[in-house]
């Protein structure tokens, strides 16, 4: 009998945290709606974030700028707090727990080139002298000449000897996907749809 | 304690007093029936031992190095480090705890392990599930979400492993032997209890946005609440008064140690997400939760710690001992630290780098992977009836861990701090806080490859051990060992 007793309160105690740090938050964000501040991926940005998944970019890049008064992230320009309306379409999350490199939320917003992002996922070093991000080959082909429609990275003759290299369509969406990561639209404090201010 | 603790101290007094000669029958029993599990189970957590560790020292050496091994996908720091956190967690950790837990319930039940065909299923198809999943991070397909990268099949398979060794185990609890459940069962029944629907819960996709990410803190954080933090509770409280002799300090103190632990370390998860786009009233319930871990955390270290130190020449001389007292005293250690990291004002500086990964480690490697070498150590050679073939390795394993973890720590917390300190003053640029811990993430990763060469020699010395080779030894590893340990 006491045998019960035992397991009934264990498992009580465990369900409890379950409700209370997951599910009631769960059940006041389901109330939350995008519309205004997240926009849905398209299948390129969509497949583009499987990418940033696969290769693990969360490890060192979070996607949640702090609040003003916690940290130097307004100071840097990171862009305002992040909200959960934000985040309405993110399944998994990516809002990381490290920041080796920056934050990426607003990172489209800060290096909207379609350049910069080629050349940085092919060597870091190239752009940020002592960076420690790995470089991303298998993203990239080395061709004789670009096929139509191809943008050909700007890199140095000694570094391609004739050829020239070219993002694959793996790299396409995920610099496609790095450029839709802008949270700078305002937040909408309406009362149905925000999440600031949830009743 | 008196009288109390002393009907609790010694986990297999006989049921009834019934001669030395009837113990010994059972003892012999129940040794046969848990030999072969837990050797299964221990040889697997040994080669995800190994195979985590270089995942581990490569993930980190790629911060010194960050072109080494980088031309190929598959070996991109961004695979390899959830393919380490996974391979130790349930792998190494999840095995050996597994099968070391095999072992204690035949001890602390005194009967016969039931059903072990189960177990034996279990160790297959755990093992299968850590192979597939492992693979397919490697290969690609992380579930993307940390601790639970593991895509659903490999998820699936791990369930089914846990649940056929729970099974076996509840069934041996049922036909137990004894009156009296001693405090390491409390968490070991526990354990049993929750880590299935904690694992379930966790892949079952049922949150999406930040009701994902609070569910994913949860689930991490409480996966060393329901399964790797009990079970070394679980080997401390058995082989610290085991091996000395001598009961645990006080029982009530175990009683009101168990039940704060189950009621206060469930909330903790979300001190992981502080000054995130979270619900600020959920947070702030896990800030107070992780403070009012300081209740178990106490009580367990007085009884652990009060009950060591009066023998402390005991602690020198056994292996057993020294391992799980190392272990012991990093468990108080990490949880006061973690008490205190889990307020805003830390927070703010030591969250998103490289400190969190150093507590993480003080919490799994120093403490949980210590004191289940301690607990390796004691129970091989009364499986194996064998004694260790070379004790000289065993000081080796010691030292380098010891040393290694030390290290790895000390260094991860020093340079995540600067880091830290260095991001949050927009003054500086963003590389400043890259830069200043290079020489720390070097220092870090000599930890890491001492670590990964003590465990190397401890997976060896198993090795031999199971083969029942190497020198043939008459007394304990360590001469002057104490009279207790002899006698199982």
């Amino acid at each position: 009998m006491r045998v019960y007793v035992f397991i009934l309160g264990v498992l009580a105690t465990f369900l409890l945290g379950w409700i209370g740090i997951v599910g009631i938050p769960a059940a006041m964000l389901g109330r939350v709606a995008g519309e205004q501040e997240a926009k849905r991926y398209t299948a390129e940005q969509l497949h583009g974030r499987s990418i940033y998944i696969r290769e693990g970019c969360m490890y060192c890049h979070s996607q949640q700028p702090r609040a003003q008064g916690f940290g130097g992230d307004q100071q840097r320009l990171w862009g305002r707090a992040s909200v959960p309306a934000d985040y309405v379409y993110d399944r998994p999350h990516l809002l990381g727990t490290m920041r080796t490199g920056p934050d990426l939320f607003n990172i489209a917003a800060r290096q909207p080139s379609q350049v910069w992002h080629s050349l940085h996922l092919f060597n870091p070093r190239l752009i940020t002298p002592g960076s420690v991000m790995p470089r991303y080959p298998w993203l990239f082909a080395a061709k004789f000449s670009p096929a139509p429609g191809e943008t050909p990275l700007n890199l140095p003759d000694s570094l391609v000897r004739g050829n020239v290299v070219v993002l694959t369509d793996e790299g396409n969406d995920l610099v496609a996907y790095l450029l839709s990561l802008d949270h700078t639209t305002p937040i909408l404090m309406r009362r149905n749809d925000s999440t600031r201010t949830s009743q | 304690m008196g009288s109390v603790s002393d009907n609790f101290t010694t986990p297999i007094q006989p049921h009834h007093s019934s001669g030395a000669e009837h113990d010994e029958q059972i003892r012999i029993l129940i040794d046969e029936s848990v030999a072969a599990p837990t050797v299964a189970y221990l040889a697997g957590a040994m080669v995800w031992l190994v195979v985590g560790s270089l995942f581990g020292a490569l993930a980190s050496l790629k911060f010194n190095l960050p072109d080494l091994l980088s031309s190929q996908a598959i070996l991109t720091f961004g695979r390899i480090r959830p393919a380490h956190l996974n391979t130790v967690v349930y792998g190494w950790v999840s095995l050996a705890g597994a099968g070391v837990t095999v072992w204690l319930m035949g001890r602390l039940c005194r009967a016969p392990i039931q059903w072990t065909g189960l177990l034996y299923a279990s160790v297959v198809v755990w093992n299968l599930g850590l192979l597939l999943g492992t693979g397919l991070i490697l290969a690609g397909f992380s579930g993307g979400m940390e601790w639970l990268e593991f895509p659903l099949p490999a998820a699936l398979l791990i369930a089914t492993g846990f649940v056929l060794f729970a099974v076996s185990m509840f069934r041996t609890f049922m036909l137990r032997k004894v009156d009296h459940i001693y405090v390491s069962l409390w968490y070991i029944l526990a354990a049993l209890v929750w880590f299935p629907p904690l694992y379930i819960i966790a892949n079952a996709g049922l949150y999406q946005g930040v009701s994902e990410a609070a569910m994913n803190w949860w689930f991490a954080h409480n996966l060393l609440t329901v399964w790797v933090t009990p079970i070394g509770l679980a080997c401390a409280y058995y082989f610290i008064p085991k091996v000395i002799g001598r009961p645990i300090y006080s029982y009530y103190l175990g009683l009101l140690g168990f039940w704060t632990f189950a009621l206060f370390y469930n909330w903790n998860g979300l001190h992981h997400l502080v000054g995130g786009p979270i619900p600020t009233w959920a947070v702030s319930l896990s800030i107070v939760a992780s403070l009012l871990m300081f209740i178990p955390v106490i009580t367990v270290a007085i009884n652990h710690h009060l009950t060591a130190f009066r023998h402390l020449r005991m602690v020198k001389q056994s292996p057993t001992l020294r391992f799980v007292v190392f272990g012991a005293m990093c468990y108080t250690f990490v949880s006061v630290q973690g008490s205190l990291e889990a307020t805003r004002t830390m927070q703010e500086v030591v969250h998103f780098t490289h400190y969190t990964v150093a507590h993480a480690h003080l919490g799994v490697y120093a403490f949980a992977s210590m004191v289940l070498f301690g607990a390796v150590y004691y129970l091989m050679p009364r499986v194996m009836r064998w004694e260790w073939p070379y004790p000289g390795a065993i000081k080796v394993h010691f030292w380098t861990t010891s040393a290694g973890i030390a290290l790895y720590f000390l260094a991860g917390t020093a340079g995540g701090w600067l880091q830290g300190e260095a991001m949050i003053d927009a003054t500086q640029p963003f590389m400043n806080s890259v830069s200043v811990t290079l020489p720390y993430l070097w220092a870090r990763s000599a930890g890491g490859i001492l670590m990964t060469i003590g465990n190397v020699v401890f997976v060896w010395q198993f090795a031999v051990m199971v083969r029942r080779a190497g020198p043939l030894r008459f007394t304990s590893a360590w001469s002057r060992i104490t009279s207790h340990e002899d006698t199982p």
